[in-house]
């Protein structure tokens, strides 16, 4: 009795464990390959995968999926719903893709490489997602990166900004972006301030993100090398409250411009504490594409009138960025935009969609066949794509940005584009 | 025996060397800074400017940190969550109050009536928040091991957190300053900035009124007696429950006080702002002495100004770089400091021995 | 008298749950969940949230064993069911009221509204609601009114169809590579179970578990009882291998996200065992934990990155001793200033030792030398032979091997005397020290172990994600470590792992719930310690001092009752 009780366990193990070496064998390969081998055969109709690294095959009546890896969790949190409602719009407004609805499986990156690292093993864990938007920090973008492309995947960064990402000794084969790479956009403001605005010295502050502290390093280097002196190059905590004796420690330095690429809560704090301090009345401040929103202006009305901004080109002044997109953003959001890179992730979402268009292979029976490189090319191959955030076109090192970076100025409560 | 005696000896030494390093870097900095003219140099206006910012720095920290001490008081436990007492308050009134009140011009036309209302809202709420979380959260674990309700604070930390990230949104919420309170005043010929000036004015009211409170109404002595010891208070008569509310409840009204000025002073309110304010103004009520009133105010005045006279005083002064980035090193090595030469804190009891 | 005091209950639990209908309307979530089918068609999350907590105000609506005519418990639940729609009612009319409702409360949005009424009118979708809701009230109320025999199987055939419809992506990521495509896609919808599998499963599991109450259970206690003392170890040990084999083929079965989730709750684990040390033997309260954790990651990432930031470029093995050193040298460090305070003051230094680390690692001033907010890029993955540590499954083993070494050494000195000694210690200071006991190296013993297992965790951490940034070891982290091994039981060994899979794998599973994850996570954080204040898994000794504490208690507050009623 015991024996045979006995027995019936091992062998259920024993089948236990043919059934996972069997299974554990397609897994460890890489991820497109189980799908085509498995699907193929039952689906005569579809076009069969021709890919050097995959396909993702959806049947008829399935939808397309996508997946998102923004934060949307901590402190950053508004940075990343604010790019999850841009990708949620883009999708919405595209409604369909060849008869296949548009889904999408939002994931958190945490803003952190941990959080970037776990969101990108689920998302290539799954063979039907085609690719992902995100992420919204360059911490978590830096292993998402790897993954992605280790599995065959592609990524569309709204707003990864970190020169690593795009660097050719480290750039990921599915890795792209439409956010702006700091060297184009620190370089930009410091040319801006030294030969337009005749600025000969200058401040920066940053607040310990690699974001900022990236802008903020770039535009010192630059300026220093136009010729400008850099009188002070200072740091506050992300979640500081009283910046009152930072701002007057750089006021004490004596710059005429500060440059602070910092996002909205520090932004519009330092902007109005800095009104109140009598020595700053003739420094000019400037911000990044971090503090390009609505929100900030409301934030900050009437402390940050005068203040410029550098950002991408043609933004915010389109009328369908004002007539359809932002309704629609209100709409779903209950309020104004949280941070700029709702538009960088519309134009991210637009770029998949499109080069998902031009790939995909539609069988007799309706299901599509995407193949996963075909894709990756597609996306390299963007070019000329207007979106609202200016011209998309995407350089081999996934650098898709408008490169004309431009120069805001705050006008009675409104950015209005000055330079170039 | 003797092998003991070394060992306390090797950590005396170590401790007086601690301290001796500190001590000498501090004075070697304020020295570089003022005489041998290290980095910039800043006027005496200027110094007073850092001193006055820390002050009321330090008061919002002192005004949130009564609510720690008070509850540390009668419970002996870290509410975690006090900090989302604070920015419940702060978050609704800005919402349902300040921002109807500014759009209508009531705010600028009436700012006392105004700030007022938003005031009474603000403590209305944390004190309704900080009730509940005691009801739910604290009241049936009041036998349990200490840890376990600093778990459950800490669940209601980030339960709150994201429960008003919910009802308002994750957005930056800006708060109206009224027209009056803007820009500095003079005093005594010297210039103010107005908010801070209500800020402190604030503080020092409420905290006048905390201490006749506590020391003179009958309320206030059921709460020392609670506090001394619960048992033998029931025994007196004393409703032990409905006391330790009464103390969440003032405690939560100072916070909702704090969330007011915050909001002044800022000009912007968050769902995040709880947390670290909270951290600090805990932080502030270890400095000065934990179950100690006095010692909160003390504690959170003398961090804030640590925080703002440090970096320029002590760290431009060693030619550091990046140095207000660091001025939570110096809050916190200040704050080692002082509990290696008073465990108890600036002016706590010794009570660190007896019941912690 | 008695009848409207049970009324009175029934309006109080009522009106409760309509507040909770309320709020998780007006935060969203009720919206943000309806996207998410629990059973394909037939209920969303979203539903399940109103209509639960209908169900459940029915459930509590009475009190049981007052023999409360059948009459009377539906009227209770009616009332109960009636009142949770009340509040959710009000909120429909508010909109109307107030159309601008939107700027203060921005997720009470149109989308809302019309989940609530049904895609009504507000007048007829307002009534619909109150009559599912009514009658939910009844069938709640109702459901007690069954005999045992019939509710507890009814009871965990919903749970289980309710939990698999939950976790239906985590089974379909496992399920993916072996059952064929037709199969699963009748199975499961495009997100939840499609109705025909939760019927099934309803079946199953109520049939099951009818069975098992009936007769597998006697059956089994029969045969345990019957057993003899060796087939009784033959049969223990037979488990214990089973689990061993279970737990090795873990990554083989689960694939790689799900490894990826065993990874990050296997460093939580190894944490979570160091800190066991020091707050759950030694009775130290460290919020400060992570510093040790960055302290091991650091150390790691700069000894093996490629990167300019490298020293050493040493390889994964010759640097791992180093950073254990590192961590456990900064653990002492810390041991000997805070030797002499005790509880919340030991609390809040060691947090604020924590926040030192963490902003001298983003700081300007060390950037030249640690990378400041850049953090550490391209670190050395571990390698043996030519066979290089890439996958999570390949880290799965590394991290298992930590786990156990940690799980080893903790086991060990529990029970030596340094162990005995570490627990005089958490439960008087100055008895222990009386005694013998020498506090200065007993506690810094505690500390740096403490901190070894936390350094050892660090250095796996940075391998593992080959870039480290300075904003990953912040204080949520020591939070979350002192948590779990709180909920899991303080002391306890076992308790580490279970508090680490229900606060760490559990979160990290729904992810789902994305915005909503943290407010869950509070949530899970206060029921758990109000069900189980000793944990879910506590220490033999701890769960006896608990109990002799509660009976203690109780005694003492029946003399205190009694004392008050006399003043």
């Amino acid at each position: 009795m015991k024996r045979s009780t006995l027995l019936v366990l091992l062998s259920l193990l024993l089948a236990l464990f043919l059934v996972a070496c069997g299974g554990g064998g397609t897994t460890t390969e890489p991820a497109a390959q189980p799908t085509t081998g498995a699907t193929a055969p039952e689906a005569p109709a579809a076009a069969t995968c021709t890919d050097a690294i995959g396909c993702v095959e959806i049947a008829a009546g399935d939808p397309i999926l996508l997946a998102s890896s923004l934060v949307i969790s901590g402190p950053n949190t508004e940075l990343g719903l604010d790019s999850q409602y841009g990708v949620e719009i883009a999708i919405a407004l595209r409604g369909e893709i060849m008869g296949h609805s548009i889904t999408l499986q939002p994931e958190d990156d945490g803003c952190s490489a941990e959080g970037g690292q776990t969101s990108a093993q689920k998302i290539v864990s799954n063979p039907q997602i085609v690719a992902m938007i995100g992420t919204s920090c360059s911490g978590a973008g830096v292993p998402a990166a790897k993954i992605i492309s280790d599995a065959g995947y592609a990524m569309v960064s709204p707003s990864n900004t970190s020169p690593s990402l795009t660097d050719p000794a480290q750039h990921q084969p599915g890795y792209l972006r439409t956010a702006h790479n700091d060297e184009v956009q620190g370089a930009a403001m410091a040319e801006f301030a030294y030969n337009e605005l005749g600025i000969r010295k200058a401040a920066a502050i940053h607040d310990g993100d690699p974001y900022t502290e990236g802008l903020a390093s770039v535009f010192s280097d630059a300026f220093k090398a136009l010729g400008g002196e850099m009188v002070a190059f200072e740091a506050e905590a992300a979640d500081a409250t009283n910046v009152e004796p930072l701002l007057t420690s750089v006021a004490t330095a004596g710059p005429e411009f500060i440059y602070l690429p910092v996002f909205i809560p520090l932004g519009s704090l330092i902007v109005n504490t800095a009104s109140d301090i009598d020595s700053l009345s003739g420094v000019i401040l400037a911000g990044a594409d971090g503090i390009q929103s609505p929100s900030f202006l409301a934030n900050t009305s009437g402390t940050s009138e005068e203040m410029y901004a550098s950002g991408p080109d043609l933004s915010f002044s389109n009328a369908f960025y004002t007539d359809t997109f932002l309704p629609l953003y209100r709409e779903k959001a209950g309020g104004d935009p949280t941070a700029p890179f709702h538009a960088h992730a519309f134009d991210a979402t637009n770029m998949v969609l499109d080069a998902i268009e031009k790939v995909a292979q539609q069988g007799a029976d309706g299901s599509l066949l995407i193949g996963r490189q075909a894709l990756r090319d597609a996306l390299f191959a963007t070019s000329g794509l207007e979106g609202i955030t200016g011209t998309i076109t995407c350089n081999a090192n996934g650098d898709c940005a408008d490169p004309k970076i431009s120069v805001s100025q705050v006008q009675s409560g409104e950015f209005a584009r000055i330079w170039p | 025996m003797s092998p003991r005696f070394k060992e306390i000896d090797f950590i005396g030494v170590f401790l007086w060397l601690f301290r001796a390093v500190i001590i000498v870097l501090v004075i070697y900095g304020t020295v570089a800074k003022l005489f041998l003219g290290v980095g910039n140099t800043y006027s005496a206006s200027t110094w007073l400017d850092f001193f006055i910012s820390g002050l009321s720095q330090g008061s919002l920290y002192a005004l949130i940190a009564l609510g720690y001490t008070m509850v540390y008081g009668v419970l002996f436990m870290i509410n975690f969550a006090h900090g989302e007492f604070f920015m419940s308050g702060a978050v609704t009134s800005t919402v349902l109050v300040a921002t109807y009140l500014s759009a209508s011009g009531f705010l600028d036309s009436n700012p006392l009536l105004g700030l007022l209302l938003i005031t009474a809202v603000s403590i209305l709420t944390a004190i309704g928040i900080s009730l509940l979380t005691e009801r739910i959260a604290y009241r049936p674990l009041r036998r349990a091991p200490r840890l376990v309700p600093l778990i459950t604070a800490i669940g209601a930390s980030f339960f709150w957190q994201y429960f008003f990230r919910g009802l308002f949104g994750s957005a930056l919420i800006p708060f109206p300053v009224p027209a009056v309170l803007q820009g500095r005043i003079s005093i005594f010929g010297l210039e103010f900035l107005r908010t801070r000036v209500v800020v402190m004015a604030t503080t020092v009211l409420a905290l006048i009124f905390l201490s006749l409170f506590i020391q003179r109404t009958k309320t206030g002595k059921a709460i020392r007696a609670v506090a001394e010891d619960k048992d033998v208070a029931a025994l007196m008569g004393i409703n032990v429950d409905r006391t330790i509310s009464i103390t969440f409840a003032i405690g939560a009204s100072m916070a909702g006080i704090a969330g007011v000025l915050w909001g002044l002073v800022f000009r912007q309110v968050h769902f995040y702002m709880g947390f670290v304010p909270g951290i600090k103004a805990f932080t502030a009520a270890v400095f000065g002495g934990i179950g100690s009133i006095p010692g909160a105010a003390l504690g959170g005045l003398l961090l804030g100004v640590i925080e703002a006279v440090g970096p320029p005083l002590f760290l431009e002064g060693l030619g550091l770089t990046g140095a207000h980035q660091l001025k939570d090193v110096i809050a916190f090595t200040m704050l080692v400091l002082v509990l290696i030469f008073r465990p108890q804190g600036l002016i706590g009891e010794k009570l660190a021995e007896k019941k912690a | 008298m008695t009848q409207t005091a049970n009324f009175g209950k029934a309006v109080r639990i009522g009106l409760i749950a309509g507040v909770v209908a309320l709020s998780v309307s007006a935060i969203g979530m009720v919206q943000s969940f309806d996207v998410r089918d629990i059973i394909t068609g037939v209920l969303t999350l979203g539903q399940l949230l109103l209509f639960g907590a209908a169900l459940l105000a029915g459930y509590f609506s009475w009190q049981k064993g007052e023999g409360v005519a059948p009459l009377g418990v539906v009227l209770r639940g009616l009332t109960a069911g009636l009142l949770t729609a009340v509040p959710v009612i009000a909120l429909i009319f508010l909109t109307i009221a107030w159309p601008g409702i939107r700027t203060s409360f921005v997720n009470v949005s149109p989308a809302l509204i019309e989940i609530l009424t049904f895609g009504q009118e507000p007048v007829t979708g307002s009534l619909i609601l109150l009559a599912v809701m009514g009658v939910l009230g009844v069938l709640g109320a109702a459901f007690d009114m069954l005999p045992q025999r019939i509710q507890k199987p009814l009871l965990y055939g919903l749970l289980w169809t309710l939990c698999i419809g939950l976790l239906s992506e985590i089974l379909l990521l496992i399920l993916r590579p072996y059952a064929p495509r037709g199969l699963l896609s009748f199975l499961f919808g495009a997100k939840g179970i499609t109705p025909v599998t939760a019927v099934l499963i309803f079946i199953l599991a109520t049939v099951g578990s009818a069975w098992w109450a009936a007769q597998g259970q006697g059956a089994m206690q029969q045969r345990r009882a019957t057993m003899s003392p060796s087939t009784a170890t033959q049969l223990r040990r037979l488990n214990i291998g089973l689990l061993i084999i279970f737990i090795l083929m873990l990554p083989i079965i689960m694939g790689t996200y799900l490894t990826e989730v065993a990874n990050i709750v296997g460093t939580f684990i190894l944490m979570g065992l160091g800190l066991n040390i020091v707050v759950g033997f030694a009775g130290l309260l460290d919020l400060g934990y992570v510093a040790f954790f960055a302290i091991g990651a650091y150390v790691m990432g700069l000894l093996t990155t490629e990167g300019h930031l490298g020293i050493g470029g040493l390889s994964f093995w010759t640097a791992l001793p180093f950073s254990v050193l590192a961590a456990t040298t900064a653990g002492i460090i810390l041991g000997i200033p805070v030797l002499r305070m005790r509880g919340d003051y030991l609390a809040i230094v060691t947090l604020g030792f924590g926040e030192i680390i963490r902003v001298l690692v983003v700081s300007d001033l060390l950037k030249p030398y640690i990378g400041g907010a850049q953090g550490i890029l391209q670190i050395g993955r571990p390698q043996i032979g030519s066979f290089v540590f890439v996958q999570p499954q390949h880290f799965y083993y590394l991290i298992l091997a930590g786990c156990l070494l940690a799980a080893f050494v903790s086991w060990r000195f529990r029970d030596a005397r340094l162990g005995r000694q570490w627990m005089a210690l958490r439960e008087d200071e100055d008895v222990a020290e009386a005694m013998g006991i020498r506090l200065v190296s007993t506690k810094l013993m505690a500390f740096a172990t403490g901190a070894a297992f936390s350094g050892l965790a660090g250095a796996i951490f940075a391998a593992r994600l080959s870039s480290i940034f300075p904003h990953s070891f912040n204080l949520l982290i020591s939070i979350n470590v002192l948590s779990l091994i709180i909920v899991g039981g303080l002391g306890s060994l076992p308790g580490v792992v279970v508090g680490a899979l229900v606060l760490v794998g559990l979160p990290e599973l729904l992810r789902e719930f994305a915005e909503y994850r943290m407010l869950l996570y509070g949530a899970l954080l206060i029921v758990t310690m109000l069900l189980r204040p000793e944990g879910l898994w506590p220490s033999p000794i701890r769960r006896r001092e608990l109990h002799e504490a509660e009976e203690m208690a109780h005694r003492h507050d029946d003399e205190l009752e009694e004392a008050s009623s006399l003043a």
